[in-house]
């Protein structure tokens, strides 16, 4: 199982892993359309996905697979639990711009 | 672990009867299921058993949380009934608060990361749709955005932590992990410092402690009266009772690398929402605030990690998640006549209603912290733990902040008894139930305090 660590070390998968959680992170924070935030988020949970396996794999151990496999499950029903309410959204609306969002007392 | 099939029983149930037509029979099944998954959780007390390879453990910790946002939640489904007036929704909303419930379960009994995940995420998911049920209010809309958008992004934290933890240890078991710890055979400590710090950002999210804090007063206040009184209670203790497991159980040996920030964020999450709560003019405001608070002073609980903190958090609880439904009942009632959350709206309360009046007034004073309310003591205990861990300063502040709170919640009793507003209060049996078992149990806990914390 060691031999693809022989090429690419573990730290690698590591730092690349951090990188797209803070390129996730950064969109989460910065973009205005609500779609695009959703994708960042997916981001997110995808790198966890990448380092995830990348132990997995290192530690010669399936339980770090499985995780994936749960937390791809619970993504999907998230995001679509997510759409529904964009959708909500946009009926009354009729846009996808968080800055739309201020109604509430700040 | 029969609590959990019960309740997911119920979940399932709720769901057919939809199709089946047999809704008129829903709210009496929910009742005894929920009666029945309070004498499972009674009868597992001291058996101490793990479940399913030792993914789910329950002992008297999780069995005793259980068993409060059961309570909480029976009090729930009684004042729920008037909210829902439509029908074609109404046992989806059930079924939805139900699953809700036992992800709150799972969260207070897991023994593992996967099951940790998956119990907040069961409890969210459900959350994020019932913030969002007044579909055509764009309040509730942007409720439901907000709280969807902060929870999967705390959700984002706590996954990237809980992989570097297992990239550091090997394991998502938290027996497991606890041991390793304690041996320091590591992997690398700094995915490890980074992990435990992601995860507690996470679960600080969830438990709104400042400065994560900031989604809380929009979406509590922006959500259905009802959802919100069921956030601020069964939601809030399921948080703060997974957060507990997570740290006391698992990195006790790693106190230096959270146990400052963790002080640091419950003094903060403490000053900021008693501080920002004294400037709302809307009560339903104030108390989302007022729960924010509330989260720092159980926050405390687990810094001071010393055999008198389960305890004295699940007291705290208790007396929160108590008065707390009976403030947002009132709350429901006075709103419901008058049209909006204001406090202007509770002016003349104590002339014409006086039974009213008193109930706000113990649950005020519970919310508080003044004898002889059950706040009081859950407080005392809460101090007294952190006295016996040292931690003077954090007291201090804690105080100063419950002095700043005695403030707002008076301001809410003194405008009860001003003039106007000469509007009757729609005043319903149920409502009068539901405030009558809180109040009392608010008393009696001040009172007697002793029927808890015995307990743990």
């Amino acid at each position: 199982m060691g031999s693809i660590f022989q090429t690419i070390p573990l730290n690698n998968y590591v730092i690349l892993s951090t990188l797209l959680f803070c390129i996730g992170v950064l969109g989460v924070l910065f973009r205005r359309n609500a779609i695009i935030i959703f994708m960042c988020v997916e981001l997110m949970l995808n790198a966890v996905n990448l380092l995830l396996v990348a132990f997995s794999t290192y530690f010669g151990d399936a339980a770090g697979q499985v995780f994936v496999f749960f937390i791809m499950a619970v993504a999907a029903a998230e995001v679509a639990v997510g759409l529904a309410i964009l959708t909500m959204i946009f009926r009354n609306t009729g846009s996808v711009d968080i800055n739309f969002l201020n109604k509430l007392k700040h | 672990m029969n609590t959990l099939l019960v309740l997911a029983g119920i979940g399932v149930f709720g769901l057919f009867s939809e199709i089946f037509r047999f809704k008129k029979a829903l709210l009496p099944v929910v009742f005894l299921g929920l009666a029945a998954a309070l004498v499972t959780t009674v009868c597992d007390w001291n058996t101490n058993v793990s479940y399913f390879n030792n993914m789910m453990k329950v002992d008297n910790f999780s069995l005793a949380f259980s068993a409060v946002m059961i309570c909480i939640t029976m009090l729930w489904f009684i004042i729920s009934p008037g909210f829902f007036t439509d029908e074609t929704s109404k046992s989806d909303h059930f079924t939805l608060i139900l699953f809700a419930l036992t992800g709150g379960v799972l969260m207070s009994s897991f023994n593992n990361m996967v099951m940790l995940f998956l119990g907040i995420e069961i409890l969210s998911i459900s959350m994020y749709i019932l913030a969002g049920s007044n579909k055509k209010s764009l309040a509730s809309n942007e409720a439901a955005f907000k709280y969807f958008l902060m929870g999967s992004f705390a959700t984002g934290f706590l996954l990237f932590g809980i992989a570097l933890i297992y990239g550091a240890t090997g394991s998502f078991d938290i027996d497991v992990i606890a041991t390793r710890l304690s041996e320091g055979n590591l992997n690398s400590s700094v995915m490890l410092f980074a992990g435990i710090l992601l995860t507690m950002i996470a679960m600080a999210f969830k438990v709104s402690a400042a400065p994560f804090h900031f989604w809380a007063p929009d979406v509590y206040q922006g959500a259905p009266t009802v959802i919100t009184a069921f956030m601020s209670t069964v939601v809030k203790t399921a948080a703060v009772a997974a957060f507990f497991r997570l740290f006391i159980h698992t990195f006790t040996s790693m106190t230096e690398v959270w146990h400052t920030a963790l002080m640091i964020i419950s003094a903060a999450t403490i000053l900021v929402g008693n501080i920002t709560a004294v400037y709302q003019t809307n009560v339903k405001r104030m108390l989302a605030y007022s729960s924010i608070a509330h989260a720092g002073y159980m926050l405390m609980a687990i810094v001071s990690m010393n055999s008198a903190a389960p305890s004295a958090l699940l007291f705290y609880v208790i007396a929160y998640s108590v008065s707390s439904i009976a403030s947002f009942t009132i709350l429901l009632m006075v709103s419901n006549s008058t049209g909006n959350d204001s406090i202007e709206s509770f002016y003349g309360l104590g002339k014409k209603n006086p039974f009213l009046a008193i109930m706000t007034l113990i649950s005020m004073l519970s919310l508080a912290g003044i004898p002889p309310t059950a706040g009081f003591f859950a407080k005392y205990y809460i101090f007294i733990a952190a006295m016996e861990n040292h931690m003077m300063p954090l007291v201090l502040i804690a105080v100063l902040g419950s002095l700043i709170g005695v403030y707002y919640y008076f301001r809410v009793i003194i405008a009860m008894f001003r003039d106007g507003n000469e509007k009757e209060i729609d005043f319903s049996g149920r409502y009068k139930l539901v405030m009558i078992i809180a109040g009392i149990l608010a008393l009696a806990l001040g009172v007697a305090p002793g029927i808890v914390t015995g307990l743990l």
